[in-house]
């Protein structure tokens, strides 16, 4: 998995993004999720970009910046391209030349200045801590898991909570944990989406240094966006990284952590592509909720590899699509509806921004909402450790 | 050696292969400069029929001994000059080569290096041509029969042919009946020939030639031996019924209290049966099998008061008591006719082949056209509600082919074809169905299959360039989800039916004859041939041979030729009633082998073992190698720690001095 190929400074577009390779045969585009609302074709620049005379034409085609990086076209390519790093490349070209939206731009600043692309100063990362007991992690220290928060998750009021939560469930369920706090930086996912190749390589670097430097046993990266680019594009790190729905599946099936409340709510689980379709983990959160009584779990009828798109990655939290047509969060709030879900669930900070404000638009309010697994969890009013027998005689 | 040597030099030019890079002049006046060397000549071609005469010529007019040739590898080459020297009355291993094109001419540029370099090769051959030794290959009679592993119609093609040829032939097929996959499916393209009607007669031929013995429900347990001499074990699995008794009624099949149970195999699961079964109505032999993991009476020790299927059978032919069977025979070649496995179509989770009964792949179809499948021949599908006849039907090609994404980056070469000819026969049974296939080449190579694709279009197949991406439902309706890429379209095209063009692979329990008979695969993990132009039905050991879609992906016609092939190569040795064997094999100086064995455990072909002799009135054990086994590869040679086992031609006072010619030794 981790591992990118490294591309050097003289290889032409052609060959960086294996142009070459591809058959047209259509899967990339087939698959891509923004095809219903958008005019973006991206088999048609795969097939351009051949042309290096075109690519700044191409360049400046609004349709580059309406790829949300769900990475569907490249899990269905039969040839192993990346259709949509062809779209990033294209982007690249638009970074460099300076001609970026500003709000593109000042994304770009504050993550280059502040570690962050929300605008927020450094020192404010820790505040969602205020009022809560977390154990702050020193590099020399010995930790088992060692918690990467995410710049949206760290600064956006609405999200703030899945930190929060997770924080009171480790204490209770005595979890051996820390967060990097301050010393946090984006992990650079939407910025390599929003092609700043310069800054992304520099993120990248910075924060192996830094994270290889903690004496922890793995990383837990709370947003689904972090865990993926750390595992793709992290080829130095020296521990490996998971997402937190998959500590606590381990920590539910090794009976170290067991829900007491119940809920009797109709759940529908949203995968979100970056923990789903492109690093594969399906079962873990639906594991989770399923280990809580009373829930009743129903699925999309795009579920896991067919998720459908949220519209919420590949830097399309900084740019507007034009479009008038619905938004796929629209789509998929209806399809919740019509399964008459009370809660869709969702573990990534984007997929539950862009879906609140799709059941604002649908004016479902009353009916169902949003809320991330942990936003969940924390509503069940107790949360301890269940010692199984088992578990007793190993202690 | 008594005579004194007289060696003859042959620089070859290969055209301009050689002679671009190596000033061969300049090589030749440097070999008339070596010790012993009478002649030294250069020539255009010395493969071609002047060119070995120059060397008869010389060996008759100027008494020539030894004979190096400087020219291309000796894998292709060295039985041209060998037959050479032996038409010219010398012994064929006074022979050496000098490869001077791939190891030479075909990697450098530099002209005066690459001069250089041809001529350390040359002198290092005519070093150690002095001291080769005079070797006489054998001849080991063969065993006039074959063994077939598989009976699709690889096999039973190949079975028939040696059969008829005159020789004995034992037909192990592992499943209850021979027929394979062209068994399953409904008519063949291009010429919609009904794939029972030429098939079953086959099927029957094999079972009562008087030449073929058929291992049915059978599987090989160990293979030893060589080629001509292969020594075969066979496990006849227990049916549970007396094959001399069962007649094939089938009362014990519908009296079975399991009956219509469990998915039926050859319909693709679509069928059901018990745990008595036939597989299918025409099997051969038309002999009944108990399944021992459905059979209560097998899993559980009892069925009912008393087993319905003993009641049922009047012949008395269920036999509970049958045991496994163990038969050994000898045969002087071996065909591989293993065949496939057909993609699993749950490895592209985006097609929901698991999720939507209407989704079912081209294998599934050919028994849903077929009259005698579990539909009767009507196409009936259930769209997740109830079961409809599709109006509205969808191709997709290259499911699991042409894909690196499931690791299988080959065209399955059938797949474009078996489409065509499904997409015909749903049309001519659902007339008013809308058909559209999917696609991103159209592969119609063969004989006859352009004019059949042509012809299907023409039917109003609707072909649309762009492969699906995914498959999901709204309402009843399947939705595909694809470009037109020829427009440039992208669509959610709607489906009452997908069939999904699944590709072949190689079989997943083929691992086992890999292992039994040492056969390499390719990259594209099918058995891999001895050389994929010129020799295409051998593997890289003598006297085994390869048929059909085990090798790779083909067609019935292709799968016949090469059975066919096949059945002519492994009648070689048959016909012949011999092997010879290389002479240059490896050799045991039996005073000082101390018998320690390790020679034994290393080499690759088994050909070592240790015998007792009679070492001057002591009985010592001692290293012997089977001539017929060893290839001379020289791994026993590298590990004696007592330099007793050498390769001949390749001992270590014939090679050090060639070494030492090459500035390796000083
Ligand atoms: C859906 C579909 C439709 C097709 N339609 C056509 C068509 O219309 N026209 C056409 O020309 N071709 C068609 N083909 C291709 C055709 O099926 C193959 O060319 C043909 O079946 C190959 O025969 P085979 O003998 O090599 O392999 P198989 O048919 O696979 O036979 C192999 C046999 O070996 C047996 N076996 C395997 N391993 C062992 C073992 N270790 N010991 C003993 N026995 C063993 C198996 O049980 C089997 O009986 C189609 C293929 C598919 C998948
Ligand atoms: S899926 Fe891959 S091979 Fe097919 S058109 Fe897109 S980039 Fe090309
Ligand atoms: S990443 Fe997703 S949105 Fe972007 S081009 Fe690929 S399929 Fe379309
Ligand atoms: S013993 Fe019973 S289950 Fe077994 S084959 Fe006979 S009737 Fe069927
Ligand atoms: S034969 Fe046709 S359908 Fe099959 S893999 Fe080749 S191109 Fe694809």
């Amino acid at each position: 998995m981790r591992g990118m190929k490294m591309t050097t400074e003289n290889q032409t577009f052609t060959e960086k993004f294996d142009l070459l390779g591809c058959i047209q045969c259509g899967r990339c585009t087939g698959g891509c999720p923004v095809t219903v609302r958008t005019n973006l074709n991206v088999r048609r620049f795969v097939y351009d970009a051949y042309n290096e005379d075109l690519l700044e034409e191409l360049s400046r085609v609004a349709d580059i910046w309406d790829c949300t990086a769900c990475h569907t076209c490249a899990v269905r390519c039969p040839k192993g391209l990346k259709p949509l790093e062809v779209l990033i490349g294209l982007r690249s070209l638009v970074v460099e030349s300076g001609k970026t939206e500003p709000t593109v731009r000042d994304a770009l600043e504050s993550t280059f200045m502040e570690g962050n692309p929300w605008n927020k100063p450094r020192a404010t990362r820790n505040d969602w801590m205020e009022g809560l007991d977390v154990i702050v992690a020193e590099p020399e220290q010995k930790v088992e898991n060692l918690f990467f928060v995410c710049c949206t998750i760290a600064y956006d009021p609405r999200v703030q909570v899945t930190a929060r939560n997770i924080v009171n469930l480790l204490n209770k369920a005595g979890v051996d944990y820390a967060f990097l706090g301050t010393d946090e930086t984006c992990c650079g996912s939407e910025i390599f989406t929003l092609g700043e190749d310069g800054l992304f390589e520099m993120l990248i670097e910075d924060n192996t240094e830094m994270l290889n430097e903690y004496q922890a046993d793995r990383i837990v990266a709370l947003s689904p966006h972090c865990f993926t680019t750390f595992n793709t594009h992290y080829p130095d790190l020296n521990k490996p990284v998971i997402h937190y729905t998959q500590l606590l599946a381990e920590l539910l099936e090794q009976k170290k952590l067991a829900f007491k409340d119940g809920l009797e709510k109709k759940i529908v689980y949203h995968d979100p592509c970056y923990l789903g379709k492109q690093s594969g983990v399906f079962e873990e959160p639906r594991s989770v909720l399923k280990a809580i009584e009373g829930v009743e779990l129903v699925e999309f009828g795009r579920n896991r590899e067919r998720s459908l798109c949220c519209e919420g990655g590949g830097g399309k939290m900084w740019v507007e699509s034009e479009s008038k047509i619905e938004r796929l969060a629209e789509t998929r709030v209806k399809d919740a509806r019509a399964l008459e879900a009370d809660i869709i669930a969702a573990a990534c900070p984007f997929c539950v921004l862009t879906l609140d404000d799709a059941v604002k638009a649908e004016g479902f309010e009353e009916e169902m909402r949003v809320a991330e697994i942990m936003e969940i969890l924390g509503e069940l009013e107790v949360m301890q450790e269940k010692p199984s027998s088992a578990q007793e005689v190993e202690d | 050696m008594t005579e004194k040597p007289k060696l003859g030099v042959y620089i070859c030019h290969c055209g301009i292969n050689i002679a671009a890079t190596v000033d061969v002049e300049a090589v030749t006046e440097f070999a008339q400069s070596l010790p012993n060397v009478v002649v030294a000549r250069n020539y255009s071609y010395m493969c071609s029929d002047p060119g070995q005469l120059l060397i008869k010529d010389d060996i008759q007019e100027s008494g020539l001994n030894r004979v190096v040739v400087a020219s291309c590898s000796p894998r292709m080459h060295e039985p041209t000059f060998r037959k050479a020297l032996q038409e010219a009355g010398l012994n064929p291993y006074y022979l050496e080569m000098a490869n001077i094109r791939e190891q030479d001419s075909w990697v450098h540029q530099d002209r005066e290096e690459a001069t250089a370099k041809a001529k350390e090769l040359v002198a290092a051959a005519v070093a150690k041509v002095r001291l080769l030794e005079p070797l006489t290959p054998r001849e080991v009679d063969a065993e006039p029969a074959a063994l077939i592993i598989g009976a699709g119609i690889a096999g039973i093609q190949a079975a028939l042919d040696i059969g008829d040829a005159g020789f004995k032939v034992y037909l192990v097929e592992q499943s209850p009946s021979v027929g394979g996959r062209m068994a399953q499916l409904d008519k063949t393209f291009p010429t919609l020939d009904c794939s029972a009607c030429i098939l079953t007669p086959k099927m029957v031929d094999v079972a009562n030639h008087p030449n073929i013995e058929l291992l049915a429900y059978s599987e090989v347990e160990e293979v030893s031996g060589f080629v001509g001499n292969f020594d075969v074990k066979v496990r006849k699995k227990a049916r549970y019924v007396d094959v001399s008794k069962c007649t094939g009624c089938g009362d014990c099949a519908e009296a079975c209290r399991v009956a219509g149970r469990f998915p039926n195999e050859f319909e693709e699961g679509m069928g059901k049966r018990g745990a008595i079964y036939l597989p299918f109505p025409q099997a051969v032999p038309a002999k009944y099998t108990i399944d021992p993991e459905r059979c209560l009476f097998l899993t559980r020790g009892r069925c009912g008061k008393s087993p319905k299927c003993v009641d049922a059978c009047q012949p008395g032919a269920i036999d509970f008591e049958q045991k496994d069977e163990i038969v050994t025979f000898k045969v002087g070649a071996i065909i591989v006719a293993t065949g496939f496995d057909v993609f699993d179509a749950a490895k592209k989770p985006e097609y929901g082949y698991t999720e939507f009964p209407n989704v079912i792949t081209g294998l599934e179809m050919e028994r849903l056209v077929s009259a005698s499948g579990p539909t009767g021949g009507e196409i009936l599908v259930d769209n997740g509600e109830e079961q409809i006849v599709p109006k509205e039907i969808a191709f997709i090609q290259c499911v699991g082919s042409r894909d690196q994404s499931v690791g299988n980056e080959y065209c399955s070469r059938v797949c474009c074809m078996y489409t065509a000819k499904q997409a015909h026969l749903i049309k001519d049974k659902i007339p008013d169905a809308k058909v559209k296939v999917y696609y991103i080449d159209v592969r119609a190579f063969g004989k006859g299959f352009e004019e059949f694709y042509d012809r299907v279009r023409r039917e109003g197949i609707r072909y649309v360039r762009g492969n699906p991406s995914e498959i999901f439902k709204r309402g009843n309706k399947l939705i595909v989800k694809v470009e037109d890429t020829l427009t440039a379209t992208p669509l959610e095209d709607e489906f009452d039916l997908v069939v999904l063009a699944v590709g072949l692979e190689p079989r997943a329990d083929d691992r086992k004859t890999i292992d039994l008979l040492r056969l390499s695969q390719s990259p594209d993990r099918f058995l891999m041939e001895a050389h994929p132009k010129l020799r295409p039905v051998d593997t890289a050991s003598d006297g085994i041979f390869l048929a059909g879609c085990c090798q790779g992906p083909k067609d019935i016609p292709d799968t016949v030729a090469q059975a066919k092939g096949a059945a002519a190569s492994a009648l070689i040795p048959l016909a012949r009633g011999k092997v010879s064997i290389d002479a240059q094999v490896a050799g045991v100086i039996e005073d000082t082998c101390r018998g320690c064995g390790f020679c034994v455990s290393i080499c690759p072909y088994t050909a070592i073992e240790l015998v007792e002799i009679n070492r001057m009135g002591h009985m010592v054990e001692v290293a012997r190698v089977n001539e017929a086994l060893c290839k001379g590869c020289g791994s026993c040679s590298a590990g004696c720690l007592s330099n007793s086992i050498q390769p001949k031609s390749f001992r270590d006072r014939q090679i050090l001095p060639q070494i030492a010619a090459l500035g390796g030794i000083k």
